[in-house]
């Protein structure tokens, strides 16, 4: 059994949280407190029926105005896969948590109504899908108990869908006509849907495959922690402890540290203090090296073959998350990549993208909180990185704002 | 290279409790890598042991670098007090532990009295107050967001203010694994590596590392306080009257809070198995069953975070 993070994206009216709460509910993952909990709400609120939404609104001022505000986890498990449901809102002016949830999610379920079809939300949660690299993508075309499951409705959606996926960068699309309402394609196959002949919503996301989604070609270590006991029987030991972030580190294998770019070898990888000949990403383990070498928190253990950018400049896709100050050219902020952190001054806005349509606008002189743009970065020491695309452990950094300590942009990294 | 060190490495990237341990592990590095003063807040409960079980690994084979800050409310199950005292030997980790006594004495801190009376609330005075004596600028601690619908919000660092206040409408972005622990001095940050574990993860994951727990989380006969279709152990501080009836039951605890609150279940589970096997088949949720202070209001935990509790 292994874990699936998955982001659902749509508005309330989509009927998102419908969705998850006919996912939990299926799987029988709501306990009898909890139901009744929220039987006791939805009469409180008065129109009858049970909300399955409010299974994920946790706070207060959530239920008060029928909105999910902050990202939302819920955990559910059948059994060949444990979930943990990423619930973001999905009005544009909470994209800044949708990118948040994005970013952990190994698949985005996103809703469009099949009454009004791919709209103006669907282009942008796909957008925001695809920068973030989320490998896996499904598009529940929702409420088709409102359309009277009609096939030509379906086909026509997708059709529309799968144009506007060829201009993004989707590696794995699958679409999947369901009513979370009625429970249509969940969890069992609809009879009111005999010309869908796929997958239910239920079966994909218990079967579809993300241990490959990860970057097992490119070893790469961020050092977080470095061990020295300093105990008699110890005396020597130095250890490194960090994640793998992506690729494979075996015993013996030639390593460059970035960006001091001295070598060594591996004399020891333990995890938890076992020794074990080899490990991959995302265990977190402890190398030891053959050679003293100087290493801190923060520096980057790269194995062999392809190495990663080692430079002072970087070009990144930004979402801005500051909703106080906006950000300028020439602003300094400090960026944290890996576990390193360092100055950085933005040289440029190279240009602004439309989230509704895709358009590039130029001629940007500042962010706003939910933009999305390129910006040419440049650092005060060198920062060695790959491209996000091909490495999200190693190609993601986030902004922080150096006077409020506030996390301000989210940086997808190009190489 | 062989093939069979092949299959173990990626059969562990399979594994979920592998999976999750990484994670926490992860989280817990990072904590003693970015801040100066960590702590881990343990309350002899099977969360902050699991995390003390965590915290072990991530450090192994060196000790755990940061001391056990227990809380005492003077409301504890004694078998409780009886195991952290055993475990912070047996780790050899640094035991801090303040009395919520104490405080009330210092402060004149009003205590809730009568029926259903709890600490629950003075805890996070003293808790304040234990952080600015030893100045620690992060607290980790084993909240999970299974738990609670406040808690299904927070992040894994989860900023405070210097009076310790959660505010969920300004949390930071939290993305990737790039945790943002800056702060200034006098604000602090809760950390919380099992924050994706279910309440069933942690005890599978007691079994598999075959931790020990205290006795109380097993089947024992106890004389217990039944209120309200609630049992509650009973003892000489819990207030009393007419209405509540004595009577000794077959119990364990599924969770272990102060004995004010925290109500048992009937059950014959006297090993490890056999209560993973009572978990897996319950139909109702660990705070539902046994928290008597989460029943009070739907929002009370929220309300409890914002004041500055764990």
């Amino acid at each position: 059994m292994d874990i699936l993070r998955f982001i659902t994206a749509g508005s309330v009216d989509d009927g998102k949280s419908t969705l998850i709460g006919r996912l939990l509910y299926d799987t029988k993952s709501i306990l009898a407190d909890q139901m009744e909990a929220v039987e006791r709400a939805s009469k409180t609120r008065g129109d009858g029926e049970i909300d399955l939404a409010l299974l994920t609104d946790g706070l207060r001022s959530e239920r008060e105005q029928g909105i999910t505000i902050d990202v939302a986890y819920k955990y559910f498990q059948t059994p060949n896969r444990k979930f943990i449901s990423i619930d973001a809102p999905g009005h544009i002016q909470y994209t800044r948590n949708m990118v948040t949830g994005a970013s952990n999610a190994d698949l985005a379920i996103i809703l469009i109504d099949a009454r009004q079809g791919v709209v103006e939300q669907t282009r942008r949660h796909s957008l925001i899908a695809s920068l973030l690299g989320i490998p896996h993508i499904v598009v529940a075309v929702n409420k088709m108990d409102l359309v009277g499951y009609s096939e030509d409705v379906f086909l026509q959606i997708a059709q529309e869908y799968q144009k506007l996926a060829s201009k993004l960068n989707i590696k794995d699309l699958k679409i999947i006509p369901v009513s979370a309402l009625a429970g249509d394609n969940i969890v069992d196959k609809s009879e009111a849907t005999p010309w869908y002949t796929g997958e239910t919503m239920l079966h994909y996301l218990e079967n579809v495959d993300v241990l490959n989604d990860l970057n097992l070609t490119d070893a790469r270590f961020s050092v977080q922690y470095v061990l020295r006991p300093q105990t008699e029987e110890l005396h020597d030991y130095r250890g490194y402890a960090g994640r793998i972030q992506s690729g494979v580190f075996r015993k013996g294998d030639p390593i460059t540290v970035l960006p001091s770019e001295q070598t060594s070898k591996i004399s020891k990888i333990e995890i938890y203090g076992e020794e074990v000949e080899e490990a991959s990403a995302p265990q977190s383990v402890t190398l030891l090296l053959e050679t003293d070498v100087d290493i801190s928190r923060g520096d980057l253990i790269s194995g062999n073959g392809n190495q990663p950018v080692l430079s002072q400049d970087v070009e990144a896709t930004i979402c801005w998350m500051d909703d106080r100050k906006e950000l300028k050219v020439g602003n300094k902020y400090t960026l944290q990549h890996g576990t390193t952190r360092v100055r950085c001054s933005i040289k440029g806005i190279e240009y602004r993208i439309d989230i509704n349509n895709y358009e590039q606008l130029e001629d940007v002189e500042s962010l706003k909180l939910n933009d999305v743009a390129k910006v040419v970065i440049r650092t005060a020491k060198p920062l060695a990185y790959d491209s996000y695309q091909n490495n999200r452990a190693n190609g993601a950094a986030i902004l922080i704002d150096e006077t409020s300590n506030v996390t301000v942009g989210a940086c997808m990294v190009e190489a | 290279m062989s093939n069979t060190q092949n299959l173990e490495s990626s059969s562990q990237r399979k594994n979920y409790l592998d999976q999750l341990e990484s994670e926490a592990i992860y989280i817990m590095r990072e904590v003693a890598g970015q801040f100066e003063r960590p702590a881990l807040l343990f309350s002899g409960g099977k969360d902050s042991i699991t995390l003390v079980r965590l915290a072990q690994k991530a450090f192994a084979p060196g000790k755990i670098p940061f001391p056990l800050v227990h809380i005492d409310t003077g409301h504890n199950f004694p078998e409780a007090i009886q195991y952290r005292d055993w475990l912070a030997n047996e780790v050899g980790a640094k035991l801090i532990v303040r009395q919520v006594e104490d405080t009330i004495k210092a402060k004149g801190l009003k205590e809730q009295t009568g029926k259903n009376a709890t600490r629950n609330w003075l805890q996070t005075y003293t808790l304040l107050d234990t952080i600015e004596e030893f100045e620690f600028d992060a607290c980790i601690g084993g909240a999970r967001r299974d738990e609670e619908k406040a808690r299904a919000k927070e992040r894994i660092f989860s900023f405070r203010d210097e009076f310790g206040q959660w505010d969920p409408k300004r949390q930071r972005p939290e993305l990737w694994n790039l945790f943002n622990g800056k702060i200034s001095k006098g604000e602090n940050v809760r950390a919380f590596p099992i924050s994706n574990w279910t309440e069933l993860d942690v005890w599978s994951y007691i079994e598999r590392e075959k931790i020990p727990l205290p006795t109380i989380y097993f089947s024992h006969q106890r004389e217990m306080i039944l209120r309200d279709g609630n049992l509650l152990a009973n003892a000489d501080f819990i207030y009393k009257d007419e209405a509540d009836v004595i009577v000794t039951k077959t119990v364990r605890f599924r969770t272990v809070g102060d004995m004010t609150c925290t109500a048992a279940v009937e059950s014959e589970a006297d090993t490890i198995e056999k209560v993973v096997n009572e978990i897996k088949a319950t139909r109702i949720s660990e705070r539902g069953e046994t928290r008597i202070d989460d029943q009070q209001t739907e929002a009370a935990m929220e309300d409890r975070k914002k004041g500055g509790y764990f």
